[in-house]
């Protein structure tokens, strides 16, 4: 393993922020990883300092096939998260919302651009991305439709379902739609969680991986097919609204299989505890995705389901 | 007429209203709408919206036709000074046009662009950030400048910027309206968290002055300024190359030369100048960095280019 600096940044008052990378294997640039872009993504670090611990492993048991580099960046942005904040402090902005980036522009702009100068000319790259939706989601693999990323590569991932979505004007500006539009195979990979650490679906998502590189040959070692991966378009996932503000209160859970008219969850009146909605599945389907914060707006989503 | 444009239930005990001041008189189906609100830290349009609703109000029989004022359209935002939308962490103007089977925020960014749609002319007021302050100034992308200048002309600015399109621009207001075909004009002007009378009159006067040449306004105007308009692409960006605090030496609206002294980063710990700031291009400064912490990148100047030549336009413009 190789401990790199791969992008310095100076401060005005604070230690330069310094992006490090983990480099496991030599030759070929085979696979990158990028792990949190944000101050929250806690969840999002934790899964590549994970994926980091079994690479040592393989390097040293010489399971990392020959002319294969891997990179596993865990942290771009260890600034905020050591702050408090999930963006950029200074300005608000997103690192993910500023690539390919620009070595002249914006503070966050530049960020980027050495963060991609250095990520570029891999072969497939992963994100371990986070939604800005609170909420809890069913461990899975997305691909931004750009035709430029063979969709069935999605089934060496082995989780459940690989999800493909169709950019809008705002992802343009991601990672992940830049890596393909420079020849990297780029994927997504989403955990159950963000701010807080889901060992479980850390372990998924680190098993995922390792299951992709070697269904790619990038290492030997064999790691066994989980799931025949369904790939199902993100447009037929159906959302469920809630019909009112106030507490919301779970009745199910991520992953779990809910036949039509089960109850998901309730909305309560915060002040009086009277129930002022009651949510139900309109069909039968997978729980993919569930909202988790107490308080609720009306019309937020508050569950996903892939419909049977 | 006070009314709502659309509503929500928050989670406890609130709704969230977007409201508008229906102006109308006289017989003429004209109509204009001045928004403005959209970044919650942005205020130099409340004070314009006062001046146009106390001013109309006053002088009523002038009009002729319907002026529609929306001061806040992230109401939650200005009341908490924050940019995008509170809880959400969202820039409300990536997310229109919105959808009716969307989201909280996606449905009332659909029923803002259904209220405004069909409108003669969409004025949406901004002002910059807290970082930068603005010369007053129109907006416009390439593909909407035919359209678009001729009316900027009329609104009494220093200048025009008609800028390259970018992809993601096209969540804005004013992307969607002109896709609708609802012709709408960006002003950016001024300092984030700030109000500056002057430009607020300077805008108010050019309201006024649109409002008459649409025939829709009968009192007393005047004759608008001509302003400057950026040859394609002409516009120097200045980026700080270190961090520290940047203390300006030239001033807002200076006419300047390529390697002139604009600005200095320094750092107050050492006391040493971390970098001496110059002009990228020859030209007049009409943006020029307000907030002092600066790392490297931040924006510290934009110069309108006397020429074409030696500049390519970069910077995503912020709307
Ligand atoms: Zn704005």
């Amino acid at each position: 393993m190789r401990k790199e600096i791969l992008y310095s940044l100076k401060s005005p008052y604070r230690e330069s922020l310094d992006i490090t990378g983990f480099k496991f294997g030599s030759g070929k640039k085979s696979i990158a990883i990028v792990g949190a872009m944000r101050g929250n993504e806690v969840q999002q670090m934790y899964v590549c300092s994970r994926l980091i611990q079994e690479l040592k492993r393989l390097e040293k048991k010489n399971e990392i096939s020959c002319d294969c580099e891997i990179m596993v960046i865990p942290c771009v942005n260890y600034y905020s998260m050591n702050i408090g904040k999930r963006f950029w402090a200074m300005d608000n902005t997103d690192i993910n919302r500023m690539f390919p980036g620009y070595d002249l522009g914006e503070t966050t702009q530049r960020i980027a651009d050495g963060l991609f100068s250095v990520l570029q000319g891999y072969e497939y790259g992963i994100q371990l991305a986070s939604f800005y939706q609170q909420g809890n989601f069913l461990t899975h693999v997305k691909l931004m439709e750009t035709g430029l990323t063979d969709s069935s590569l999605l089934k060496l991932f082995g989780t459940s379902f690989g999800i493909i979505r169709t950019p809008r004007p705002y992802d343009t500006t991601t990672l992940n739609y830049n890596w393909q539009i420079w020849e990297t195979k780029a994927f997504s990979v989403y955990t159950n969680s963000t701010d807080t650490i889901n060992e479980k679906s850390a372990q998924e998502a680190v098993s995922a991986i390792l299951r992709f590189m070697y269904n790619t040959g990038i290492i030997t070692k064999t790691i066994h097919a989980a799931y025949a991966t369904e790939i199902i378009s993100e447009n037929s996932i159906e959302q469920i609204r809630s019909e009112d503000g106030g507490l919301f209160m779970n009745k199910t859970e991520v992953g779990k299989h809910v036949e039509e008219n089960e109850i998901l969850g309730e909305i309560l009146n915060p002040l009086d505890g009277e129930t002022v909605s009651v949510i139900k599945a309109n069909f039968s389907g997978i729980v993919y995705f569930v909202y988790n914060t107490p308080l609720i707006n009306e019309n937020t989503v508050c569950f996903k389901i892939i419909r049977d | 007429m006070v009314q709502s444009v659309t509503q929500a239930s928050l989670a406890v005990n609130e709704t969230l209203n977007i409201k508008k001041n229906s102006i109308k008189n006289g017989k003429s189906g004209k109509r204009i709408c001045v928004v403005t609100g959209i970044h919650g830290d942005e205020l130099e349009g409340q004070y314009l919206a006062w001046l146009l609703a106390d001013h109309i109000n006053k002088n009523i029989g002038c009009l002729n036709g319907t002026v529609d004022i929306y001061p806040a359209l992230n109401p939650m935002g200005i009341d908490s000074i924050t940019r995008g939308i509170p809880l959400f962490d969202l820039d409300m103007n990536r997310v229109f046009p919105g959808s009716k089977d969307g989201t909280m925020i996606e449905t009332v960014c659909s029923a803002i662009i259904d209220d405004i749609a069909g409108a003669d002319i969409c004025i949406d007021v901004h002002s910059s950030n807290i970082f930068l302050k603005e010369i007053p100034q129109i907006r416009i992308s390439v593909p909407t400048a035919e359209t678009l200048v001729p009316y900027a002309k009329m609104l009494n600015v220093d200048f025009i910027w008609v800028h390259e399109s970018a992809t993601v621009l096209e969540s804005t207001l004013a992307h969607s309206l002109n896709s609708r075909g609802t012709k709408t004009l960006v002003v950016e002007m001024g300092v984030g968290m700030r109000i500056t009378k002057e430009y607020c009159f300077q805008l108010f006067d050019g309201v006024l002055n649109l409002m008459k040449n649409l025939g829709m306004w009968s009192g007393e105007t005047k004759e608008p300024r001509v302003p400057a308009i950026s040859l394609n692409g002409a516009v120097g960006f200045v980026n700080s190359d270190a961090a520290g605090i940047f203390v300006q030496t030239a001033n807002f609206g200076d006419h300047v030369r390529k390697g002139d002294h604009i600005g200095d980063v320094l750092n107050p710990l050492t006391g040493k100048i971390e970098e001496k700031v110059t002009a990228v291009c020859d030209g007049m400064i009409f943006t020029l960095r307000e907030y002092p912490i600066v790392y490297g990148g931040s924006l510290l100047a934009r110069i309108l280019c006397d020429s074409s030549d030696d500049i390519i336009e970069k910077g995503i413009t912020q709307q």
